[in-house]
């Protein structure tokens, strides 16, 4: 006969050496459910920079600000906290290459292979701007970029886009290329992810955001959709307290 | 050392599209069956409510509801003579992970594949003579008619409440369906899907050029419906995140919104989430399975013994669990024998984008679902003499506005450049007037003696396992079928009165890196003879009757058409096979 005592024991190993199956679960009889299984969408606090340096957050301002400027209806990159949404994304599993295949051996293959580099995202951030800093000083007379002209930052640019300029140690066109799908990204992605402030992206396009249901509108062709867009946060306008 | 669980009758490997339909029939028939499904258990009022569900970044650009590649992935490379690197990333298909399998992130474009796709060898035999089809290519009869398999595409657009407007009722042709279609015997449960600005013009201007438009079949919901299990679904409300994302409205055909709540009902089925199954074991004789070895989110082995093995993964994991575990001979290109990872396609696709003046038109692209359009299909499989043109094969071509999505759909003219102030005024100007079809020139891909999969004899997964090695590239017949079909899209553009029209060909060489459907098929293919084929009609291993391998990796070559009808179809013939003729005699269904 098992005693009070010696059962709790045995169960506490039990449980102990269930823990590991917590996410490995049996499913029978009933729809199993719990609140927001698959996780809550993470919102991008603001505050202060959370991978960027100061100094790399400055030449980061004016990247987004060249690749997407301001014009008199819509902000740019800048001021649509484009550099905050790649600060954000670069310090969460984006930055660490979180979830990719990241075993050796790494052997550079044909283009048609893809991406074989072993830098994260991260890293070629860090060793990009740190080379970027390093050419402009050498060139412009010991100026960083944000210090250059709108005129010589978008000449760098280009020629970093046409394999013109080199980084020491790290692939410079490859920078370039996640520069070109980031920005965008910030520019084009819900608010939550700290980027496309106050919808200016969708508001410059027309893109109504998360309103979900255009059963009123799908057979008014040629029709402009007239509603503001609305993101995972709401709006400004409903929440004005918030703002 | 595996512990051992308590055998069951049917243990079902992957809980998708095809786990989930074999698994409801054979628990139906009264067997116990259990599932093990490698991700999580997901349902659509909880993982994707529509309050956060529709954000482009997490779910389409960081890939939240797919398999993790560091979980696992593949090594690609396009020629034998090459060394094969890992998939880093996922680029070219989206490899699914969790309850649902790929029906959760699909767009539900819900085809038929035509009657002559299933003879495909005799038939293009017959018509052209022997020598018009390429020396290396391998394709082959599939060992089912469509004849045979039509009540079951029924079956499986019954329970999906598939929306689309009938061409061909019993040999009848119907104005305003696809006149191509082969025979069915019944209308689609549902109406298509209203049709927005674009797909009524281009439709309009494809009637114009001669050819049958008609609205594609759609799994997205054109009104409420209940499937024959009783399970409701309610209508699309066009939100635009389809394919990618989860449907948190029960309008989108998935395992969750048409059978899973019907089958977690009966008392003798269980499902086991985030467990992957590491090998299918087999007894001294190698011919007769013994059930399966997984491994839980804790590392911990356990067995799972059975005495009847359903394999219903994602196509190339079909393929890659076969060679692990010793099933069926491993294919050798050079020697052109054996059958494991033989006859290995995707798709050839391609688009037109077409540029509108603004100031006449806006297409609101946002309003949108994953099948709503209006397509052509006298460009699809051998629709059309292929005689003069020196190619086999073809696609469906259509107007399909699957997204207005801003990250990925924002087409500019070409010329434009990437970045700067003529970007943006580019993207500002074009986003409403701008036509990128979601699925445009849907081509099908033909088998080839040097596409294929094998194990790579260099990268491991996270358990030491080999990863499976793609070896693709596109062959001539391909790029010549997807010219002359991207070049017939393009005049339907004009003709709508596009101002510009770019035609994006697809070219070899193959690139893992571009996104051109998640249809894998092959690999291991159903046919008529063990020396060329892994399973037999009814999806029965050649090697091993008690193991029945379902999904698109059967598929001696891809058509022309999204697979999952024909994949849906094939499961419930293969589980009617099982209820009526294997479980009263076990053993080899086909004497060959």
């Amino acid at each position: 006969m098992i005693n009070r005592r010696k059962f709790l024991v045995s169960a506490a190993i039990w449980f102990a050496g269930t823990t590991s199956l917590t996410r490995a679960s049996v499913i029978r009889d009933h729809m199993p459910w719990s609140p927001f299984p698959s996780s809550r969408p993470e919102f991008a606090r603001p505050g202060p920079w959370q991978f960027f340096t100061s100094d790399e957050a400055r030449a980061m301002e004016a990247i987004v600000d060249r690749i997407i400027p301001p014009d008199p209806e819509t902000p740019g990159g800048k001021d649509a906290g484009c550099a905050v949404f790649i600060d954000r994304q670069l310090k969460g599993p984006y930055g660490s290459a979180g979830g990719l295949y990241k075993l050796g051996p790494f052997t550079k293959g044909t283009k048609e292979q893809g991406p074989q580099s072993p830098l994260t995202p991260a890293e070629l951030y860090r060793k990009s701007l740190a080379a970027l800093d390093k050419h402009c000083k050498a060139k412009a007379g010991g100026k960083s970029f944000d210090q250059l002209s709108a005129e010589l930052q978008d000449d760098t640019l280009k020629k970093i886009e046409a394999g013109d300029i080199k980084f020491d140690g790290v692939d410079a066109q490859g920078f370039f290329s996640a520069l070109l799908k980031d920005v965008p990204e910030g520019f084009f992605s819900d608010p939550i992810h700290g980027g496309n402030r106050d919808m200016a992206g969708w508001k410059m396009i027309g893109f109504p955001g998360i309103r979900y249901d255009y059963r009123d509108w799908i057979t008014r062709h040629n029709e402009r959709y007239p509603h503001p867009p609305v993101s995972i946060m709401g709006r400004a306008d409903w929440s004005p307290h918030k703002a | 050392m595996a512990r051992k669980l308590p055998a069951k009758d049917v243990v079902i490997i992957g809980l998708g599209w095809t786990g989930s339909i074999v698994a409801y029939e054979l628990a139906d028939a009264g067997l116990d069956v259990i599932a093990i499904e490698r991700g999580p258990w997901r349902n659509a009022p909880t993982d994707y409510p529509p309050g956060y569900a529709p954000d482009e970044l997490r779910y389409r650009i960081r890939h939240e509801l797919f398999l993790r590649p560091e979980q696992t992935t593949f090594t690609f490379r396009n020629k034998m003579n090459q060394t094969a690197l890992p998939i880093r990333t996922w680029g070219a298909f989206m490899p699914p992970n969790g309850v649902g399998g790929g029906g959760v992130h699909w767009n539900a474009e819900t085809w038929r594949f035509l009657p002559s796709d299933f003879v495909l060898r005799t038939h293009l035999n017959e018509r052209y003579g022997a020598g018009f089809l390429p020396e290396d290519m391998t394709i082959q009869d599939w060992g089912v008619t469509y004849e045979e398999i039509e009540p079951y595409y029924d079956r499986f657009e019954y329970l999906c409440g598939t929306c689309g407007q009938a061409g061909n009722l019993k040999g009848q042709i119907i104005e305003g369906g696809n006149p191509f279609e082969g025979p069915r015997s019944r209308p689609y449960p549902n109406p298509p899907q209203q049709q927005p600005f674009a797909a009524t013009l281009f439709a309009k201007a494809a009637r114009e050029l001669g050819y049958k438009p008609f609205p594609q079949p759609s799994g997205n919901m054109s009104r409420a419906y209940q499937n024959p299990l009783g399970v409701r679904m309610g209508p699309c409300t066009f939100c635009g995140f389809c394919e990618w994302f989860g449907c948190g409205n029960h309008s989108k055909s998935s395992p969750q919104t048409t059978i899973l709540p019907a089958l977690i009902r009966k008392p003798n089925f269980s499902a086991r989430d985030n467990c992957e199954v590491t090998r299918i074991n087999l007894d001294a004789s190698g011919k007769r399975a013994t059930g399966v070895t997984f491994v839980d989110t804790g590392g911990n082995e356990w067995e799972q013994p059975a005495d009847l093995v359903i394999l219903s993964a994602y196509t190339i994991f079909n393929v890659q669990l076969l060679l692990l575990s010793g099933i069926g001979k491993p294919y050798d290109p050079s020697a052109n024998s054996g059958v494991i990872g033989r006859n290995f396609t995707h798709q050839t696709i391609s688009d037109v984008v077409s540029f509108f003046d603004p100031a006449k038109f806006t297409f609101n692209p946002f309003i949108a679902s994953g099948a709503i359009g209006t397509c052509v299909d006298e460009f699809n499989g051998d629709n059309f003499d292929h005689g003069p043109h020196g190619f086999v094969g073809g696609g469906y071509m259509g107007q399909v506005q699957t997204n207005g999505r801003p990250i990925e759909t924002t087409p500019v003219p070409p010329g434009t450049p990437r970045w700067g102030a003529q970007w943006k005024k580019a993207v500002k100007e074009n986003y409403q007037s701008a036509l990128k079809p979601g699925t445009g020139v849907h081509g099908s891909m033909y088998s080839y003696r040097d596409v294929y999969v094998d194990l790579d004899p260099t990268y491991k997964d996270r358990f030491g396992r080999p990863l499976a090695r793609i070896t693709m590239d596109f062959h001539d017949n391909e790029i010549k079928q997807n010219k002359f079909l991207t070049d017939k899209f393009a005049e339907i553009f004009q003709a709508m009165g596009a101002k510009q029209v770019h035609k994006e060909y697809r070219k070899a060489p193959y690139d893992v890196t571009k996104y051109q459907t998640t249809h894998l098929c092959g690999g291991a293919i159903m046919g008529t003879d063990p020396s060329t084929s892994a399973i037999n009609r009814y999806l029965q291993s050649w090697d091993v009757p008690n193991l029945f391998v379902t999904g698109a990796s059967g598929f001696p070559q891809n058509a022309g058409y999204n697979p999952t009808g024909t994949l849906g179809a094939l499961a419930y013939w293969a589980a009617d096979a099982i209820r009526n003729k294997y479980l009263k005699d076990p053993g080899q269904l086909i004497n060959a």
